[in-house]
């Protein structure tokens, strides 16, 4: 069995890991603030990013990457398959800043 | 009691006992809030990215990066705070547990003043939920409500960590209500995450 002081240090390191590669992650969207490219480039770089560093938070400071595949299944897919349904309206916004709301 | 007493009474027992996805039913109640929160939080950003791109004098006030940056640094240290005090609780070191724990809280409460600093000063430049001097007054409705809602979720965070520190201290609760807690507070620094460059770093002056 582990000791108290064992279990203290068990995973503390990929922790420390995962900690750091997020805030490195969170300095590089503050470097794309800065880069002279358009909107929507810097959307999707800063999203990509954003995605990445939520990954790495729910896996390994959740510690979803330890639960059991079937509820790590249930969460990853239930989750996702929402978030998606949810972006059908982006070509609509764009029909209004395009055309004013008057083009069909 | 009849054969068919006992049929029902372990059918319940089965219903009662069985553990969806082997997990404890605490924990798996604070995962299905993380998740309807996600879609919660979701659907705020989503709208936001609708009316932001819809709107050709989307405003863009941000001179600088340095209170946001400060205030992404607090939340994320808070977290690797907050897994020190998880990982003390598990291996049952009560004393230091609640010390990460409460400096996961203070993390929190500077995280807020920050923010409310930082509200403080945009109220102070005109803006206001309906109007704003840049442009379109849907900001700051969309920039108040999405960090309003966030920081309402911060301050409730620091609320729970200290009750539960607190009864962690004093033997109510074990090292699953640190866990569990800390489940949450991950949360609130995950949404963090995509407000930072959709809300902030998206909209500053160049």
């Amino acid at each position: 069995m582990a000791t108290a002081e064992e279990h203290k240090n068990e995973g503390i390191g990929k922790y420390l890991a995962a900690y750091f590669c997020i805030l490195a992650l969170a300095g590089l969207q503050f470097v794309i603030a800065y880069q002279n490219i358009t909107a929507s480039q810097m959307f999707r770089r800063m999203l990509s990013v954003a995605i990445v560093e939520a990954g790495l938070a729910v896996m390994f400071f959740m510690h979803l990457w330890s639960e059991k595949r079937g509820f790590l299944l249930f969460v990853l897919v239930f989750t996702i398959s929402v978030l998606l349904a949810m972006q059908y309206g982006w070509t609509d916004s764009f029909r209004l800043v395009h055309c004013g709301g008057y083009c069909s | 009691m009849s054969q068919a007493d006992m049929t029902m009474q372990g059918h319940s027992a089965g219903m009662m006992t069985d553990r969806p996805f082997a997990i404890p039913t605490k924990k798996l109640a604070m995962w299905l809030f993380i998740i309807a929160d996600t879609m919660t939080f979701a659907a705020c950003l989503v709208a936001y990215g609708f009316l932001r791109n819809a709107t050709p004098d989307w405003p863009r006030p941000f001179h600088g990066i340095f209170n946001v940056a400060v205030m992404t640094f607090i939340l994320l240290t808070s977290s690797l705070t907050m897994l020190l005090g998880v990982q003390t609780a598990k291996a049952g070191d009560k004393a230091r547990a609640f010390r990460w724990t409460i400096i996961t809280a203070l993390a929190g409460i500077a995280f807020a003043v920050l923010h409310i600093r930082e509200w403080l000063g945009l109220i102070g430049e005109g803006m206001t939920l309906f109007k704003n001097p840049w442009g379109t007054g849907l900001f700051g409705s969309a920039f108040f409500s999405i960090t309003g809602l966030h920081i309402t979720h911060v301050i409730a965070g620091v609320i729970a960590l200290t009750v539960v520190g607190l009864r962690y201290k004093g033997g109510r609760y074990n090292a699953d209500d640190i866990e569990i807690m800390g489940l949450y507070w991950h949360f609130v620094d995950l949404v963090w995450m995509f407000v930072v460059p959709l809300i902030y770093l998206l909209n500053l002056a160049h």
